[in-house]
């Protein structure tokens, strides 16, 4: 059967089952195993099964099988046999609201943001523990306690309390900045689930998250060289940007500027929409992108917005105003001395530049950028 | 959700608290010893946080490249060196300030007589694969 499809569907199942009476975490495990029976069918093959006409209704069957298999199994809770004779007749159900409230509970505050990515994936977007391991370079075992976990953690909240919107949309951040790696790719994860929550939710800012990372996933195949060396942007190669996810980027921002509920994602998505706009790093309206910081700036407060900012106000009115715009700021920043490097290069002072690239890369946290930093100081220090 | 490294050493680390060589403890404390690291792995695993851990042996050798056609020149075992690693453990966990923590609760594990060892361990961050925004 269709994978994605079926992942697609997995929150909307697990809403079924937990109407029908199961609780979360046993409903949970019980679209999981059907999941694993979906992918183990041979339903392509001469020998193979009949194929699945209604993959929806199917899971939902399988699902539900699995979970009475359990708690049958479970002699503990013997009550829960007497759900067999209640079982609702099958049909069509709504299934929008049920994966909201998945999405929320998945993203409940109480949860660690290790454990929120995790349960996320699982249980709104349907991967398997081996995927969700595999993706973030842990054992099989470890994810799957983590997940466990998880479930146990949140299995007492109310599945049908409103959650904050602003909680989901930052484990959604979360995941797609994992980025790629094995057989998930984690950002075009990220993306399918933030288009799922878009359909389902009507929220300026869930828009604004969408359109950033259409805007940013459109720049991917021009990020990295061939050798996986930082590319970085003023240098990428403009043609192998994606320009059928930018232009959708563009119009759903558009869409939700023009709601009038600014917020912090619609802000980073102008910002990204304006670079993805310029045809050359040299055509770049720096000075709007300026404005968009100080948007972005007072909505978050965020030192880090603040340290972007001196970038762009680098660009926009010189390397000296955007050392000054950085003087104002904290020093330990990350990030800062790579700033404070690349804008001493642009004033024309090669040594304090290569001394700073050089400081910098030794505090960087991955791999591509150290490399980048280290080269930037290699290549000033030869010029001498 | 970043991953460290947790290396214990043989030597090269500043001496523990409780600094009596690991022969001079009864069998029963390096039973302790070690079953407190092996339930510490297996809480972390619990927790979500365990990635993998080995113990080295303290014998090795220096290996050297020594031109085309001849074999790789040995040095050994670890004459000259200071440090000496015993083994590591490596963590995926939320914060800095939990892998510090965590780093705290296996230093702690018990040695001669019973006590802890305030050992010394080295946490060092993994270098990750760059995230999605650069820019």
């Amino acid at each position: 059967m269709d994978e994605s499809l079926l992942r697609s569907l997995t929150p909307s199942v697990i809403g079924v089952l937990v109407r029908r009476g199961a609780d979360f975490p046993a409903a949970e495990d019980a679209v999981q195993e059907a999941l694993v029976e979906a992918v183990l069918r041979k339903d392509d093959g001469e020998d193979g099964e009949e194929p699945v006409r209604d993959p929806r209704g199917w899971l939902t069957t399988v699902a539900w099988r699995k979970f009475l298999d359990a708690a049958r199994a479970d002699t503990a809770r013997r009550r829960r046999q007497d759900l067999v004779h209640e079982e609702p007749a099958p049909g069509p159900v709504p299934s929008v609201d049920d994966t909201l409230q998945l999405y929320f509970l998945c993203a409940h505050p109480s949860l660690t943001p290790s454990s929120a990515v995790a349960l996320t994936l699982r249980a709104v977007g349907g991967l398997t523990t081996r995927q969700i391991a595999r993706a973030y370079l842990v054992p099989e075992a470890t994810m799957a306690q983590r997940i466990s976990r998880a479930k146990r953690t949140v299995s007492g909240v109310g599945f049908d309390r409103p959650g904050d919107v602003s909680t989901v949309l930052r484990v959604l951040y979360l995941v797609f900045n994992e980025g790629y790696s094995g057989d998930v790719d984690l950002s075009a994860e990220a993306i399918r689930l933030t288009r799922q929550l878009a359909a389902a939710i009507d929220h300026p800012e869930v828009a604004g998250l969408l359109a950033l990372m259409l805007l940013h996933h459109a720049r991917r195949a021009a990020r990295t060289a061939p050798d996986g060396a930082l590319v970085p942007l003023a240098e990428q190669d403009r043609a192998r940007w994606d320009t059928a996810l930018i232009s959708e980027g563009v119009m759903v921002l558009q869409a939700a500027l023009a709601r009038d509920r600014l917020g912090e994602y619609q802000a980073q998505a102008a910002i990204a929409a304006l670079h993805a706009d310029a045809p050359s790093a040299g055509e770049t309206d720096w000075v709007q992108i300026v404005e968009w910081y100080d948007e972005l700036v007072r909505l978050t407060d965020s030192p880090v917005a603040r340290l972007n900012r001196a970038v762009a106000v680098g660009e926009a009115d010189g390397p000296r105003a955007g050392l000054k715009a950085l003087a104002e700021l904290d020093g330990s920043l990350p990030r800062y001395t790579a700033v404070a490097a690349y804008l001493q290069e642009r004033d024309g002072d090669r040594v304090t530049a290569a001394r700073l690239y050089a400081e910098a890369a030794r505090s960087a946290t991955d791999l591509a950028e150290r490399d980048y930093l280290t080269r930037r100081a290699a290549r000033l220090n030869a010029l001498g | 959700m970043a991953k460290y490294l947790l290396l214990k050493h043989y030597r090269g680390a500043p001496a523990p608290v409780n600094d009596v060589p690991m022969d001079r403890w009864t069998p029963e404390e390096i039973s302790a010893h070690v079953q407190y690291m092996n339930d510490f792995a297996a809480r972390l695993e619990g927790t979500g946080e365990f990635v993998d851990g080995l113990a080295l042996a303290p014998e090795g050798a220096w290996v050297r490249y020594d031109g085309e056609g001849r074999p790789p020149v040995t040095d050994g075992p670890f004459a000259e060196t200071k440090d000496l690693i015993a083994g590591w453990m490596v963590i995926d966990v939320d914060s800095y300030e939990r892998a510090v923590e965590l780093a705290g609760e296996l230093s702690a594990a018990p040695g001669a007589g019973g006590r802890p060892i305030h050992e010394w361990l080295e946490v060092r961050p993994f270098l990750s694969a760059p995230p999605t925004i650069t820019d």
